[in-house]
């Protein structure tokens, strides 16, 4: 018994020990006050992951007029083994998304992206850690939410954002996401969730500009299997860069509210 | 989640909150900013560079009004507990939050026909027999220095006058609130960009969601207010402000300690700011700690176009075991609800005079 313990506890060891993807050999994270690794700081995602978190190719946008300035880049996907193991009827539903995708994403209505897709929009965000909370600020929809370290406080309701509580796995910050909404999507081209909704996040600092960040999607409601999706997060160096405000409902009104402007007499 | 739902979740946590979470004033207890100050000891919880921690969750609502009240105009300050209870009881019995026969009748912004001379959509919507009254948190005690108004300078308690120009944009605001003719013209509170008179910047008692949290990591402070979901990270590094040509709706906050206080200055303000401030509003506060559990904050707002002279706000943020819960404002929007009520009031209207035109 006890040297099955011990054996398992030298495999978690051994676990938490291997490099992950792109950190240099023997590179060892600065510390934050409390002997964790010092994840504080504005990073930002490269790629085109928040595009579609699969392999695509670059295409035309929606816009004919706004000619390259509107067309898509193309990426080669975040997601590992590039597949989504969606349901039958999922798949169906997220054909059925791509082909109004520019009319149902959240992203257009600038509704709070959810996550993990807040991390790979194409603005940075900041990470506040302090020993016991964590709050991650995101520049786009001014969006934000607290990481509760070592909590077992329980989700009063749904949250576009989530509710996501923290815990250190030896160098690795993991993050457990719940009580989601059903509202947002992962991408532009349609991959979606349910409520059912579990993410499980990982940030490993891989070297002093970059994490490596891992996210475990369930949702027993629309997919047969979890599955994950990874991707390197980069610092943002320049001189007094700030979190800005993005503050999209104003860009959104003429969309979403012209139909009942007063028609001038 | 539509906001609603979420002032439900905090509204169901205040039901199992006890009554006495606002301490109580200790009698004699002078009221002025320096002896708030003074009260500063050294014993408060410090971070790891040796200052102060503000770090928690805060509730800085009150009963406290934002102006002295025309029945005290000699009083800046209550001096004695019975008179504190009376106020207090008095508060509550003309707040329509507590009391039925306090709220207003037939009040509805977007029925010329019913105008009872509310003009401010907001104020219907904050004070009015609303639909959303009972989940209202406002506090259950003014201020713990027994002022009688947040306005603490001027010394009549009173923001000053505004400057004509001013005057002029806050009448067209008001005046195009009224017409709804379009989402612009709702107001930055109701569209879900900044919310002037709660969250801000500066931190304004509202009657719900008047809580904040602040974070604090080496060379910066965070403060993150539930009203709108807007983490305002202050650096304390030193850095200038970032250029004018930039401007967020909540401006930007660059900070410094003055011994015990946490001095934050903001600038790069857009239009429509507090008690109607415009971008030429320079905002400083001033977070004080004066136990483990409160901080004196106060606030100046100096904005020479917008007002005669500048003035300032006392309060004091308590500390909760209560959470920062998500506001999600945007998503659970009536922008769309108000424009199209407007649109089909319009149309009814129209069609009356038209078939009275019949008639005659």
């Amino acid at each position: 018994m006890i040297t099955g313990k011990r054996a398992a506890g030298a495999a978690i060891l051994l676990l938490a020990a291997l490099p992950v993807f792109g950190q240099a050999p023997g590179y060892k994270a600065p510390l934050a006050a409390n002997g964790h690794p010092d994840l504080n700081g504005i990073w930002q995602v490269l790629g085109t992951a928040n595009w579609d978190i699969q392999p695509h190719s670059a295409g035309p946008g929606l816009f004919p007029q706004l000619g390259a300035v509107g067309a898509v880049p193309g990426g080669q996907g975040v997601v590992e083994g590039d597949e989504i193991p969606y349901q039958p009827w999922a798949l169906a539903k997220k054909k059925e998304n791509y082909e109004k995708r520019w009319t149902d994403d959240p992203e257009i209505k600038c509704y709070l992206p959810g996550v993990p897709r807040a991390t790979y929009m194409p603005f940075p965000f900041q990470i506040v850690q302090t020993p016991t909370l964590i709050l991650i600020a995101y520049e786009y929809a001014n969006g934000a939410r607290i990481v509760y370290m070592d909590s077992k406080d329980e989700a009063p309701a749904d949250y576009w954002m989530g509710w996501s509580r923290g815990r250190w796995e030896g160098d690795t910050l993991v993050v457990d996401v719940t009580s989601f909404n059903d509202k947002t999507w992962f991408d532009r081209a349609g991959n979606f969730h349910s409520d059912a909704l579990h993410v499980i996040e990982r940030y490993t600092r891989t070297g002093p500009d970059t994490l490596y960040y891992e996210a475990t999607i369930e949702d027993p409601k629309v997919f047969t299997r979890s599955w994950k999706m990874s991707m390197p997060l980069y610092r943002r160096l320049e001189k007094n860069v700030r979190v800005l405000e993005f503050n999209c409902p104003e860009f959104t009104e003429e969309l979403m509210y012209g139909q009942f402007r007063k028609k001038s007499q | 989640m539509n906001k609603g739902f979420v002032i439900s979740s905090r509204a169901l946590a205040l039901v199992t909150m006890v009554a006495a979470l606002v301490p109580r004033p200790v009698a004699g207890q002078t009221s002025t900013v320096s002896a708030a100050a003074a009260q500063t000891n050294g014993n408060l919880p410090r971070t790891s560079d040796g200052k102060p921690d503000l770090q928690g969750v805060f509730f800085y609502g009150t009963l406290t009004p934002m102006q002295r009240p025309h029945e005290l105009a000699e009083k800046a300050f209550f001096t004695n507990d019975e008179e504190v209870a009376a106020y207090e009881k008095h508060l509550r019995e003309t707040d329509p939050q507590v009391s039925e026969s306090a709220r207003p009748k037939n009040v509805c912004a977007s029925c010329p026909e019913k105008d009872d001379g509310v003009t401010d959509p907001d104020i219907v919507f904050a004070g009015g027999n609303s639909f959303n009254v009972f989940w209202q948190d406002k506090g259950t005690h003014i201020v713990r220095d027994w002022r009688t108004s947040l306005v603490s300078n001027p010394p009549d308690g009173k923001i000053p006058p505004m400057t004509p120009e001013a005057k002029k944009v806050a009448a067209d605001r008001i005046a195009r609130r009224r017409g709804q003719a379009s989402a612009e013209d709702l107001g930055v509170a109701i569209r879900c960009l900044f919310r002037p008179e709660a969250g801000g910047p500066p931190m304004v008692p509202f009657p719900y969601n008047s809580y904040v949290q602040i974070f604090q990591t080496p060379g910066q402070v965070v403060i993150y207010n539930e009203m709108i979901h807007r983490a305002r990270i202050v650096p304390l590094d030193g850095r200038p402000h970032l250029p004018q040509s930039i401007r967020d709706y909540s401006g930007d906050s660059i900070g410094h300690w003055e011994g015990e206080t946490l001095v934050v200055d903001t600038t790069n303000f857009k239009d429509e700011n507090v008690a109607g401030a415009d971008r030429n509003l320079h905002l400083t506060e001033r977070f004080t700690p004066i136990d483990a559990a409160t901080i004196h904050y106060e606030f100046t707002v100096d904005d020479p176009t917008a007002f005669t002279k500048s003035w300032s706000v006392s309060n004091y943020l308590t500390k909760t075991d209560d959470k920062v819960y998500e506001y999600a404002c945007h998503e659970g929007s009536d922008v769309a609800v108000i424009l199209n009520g407007a649109r089909i009031v319009e149309k009814k209207l129209a069609e009356e005079a038209a078939k009275k035109n019949e008639q005659k």
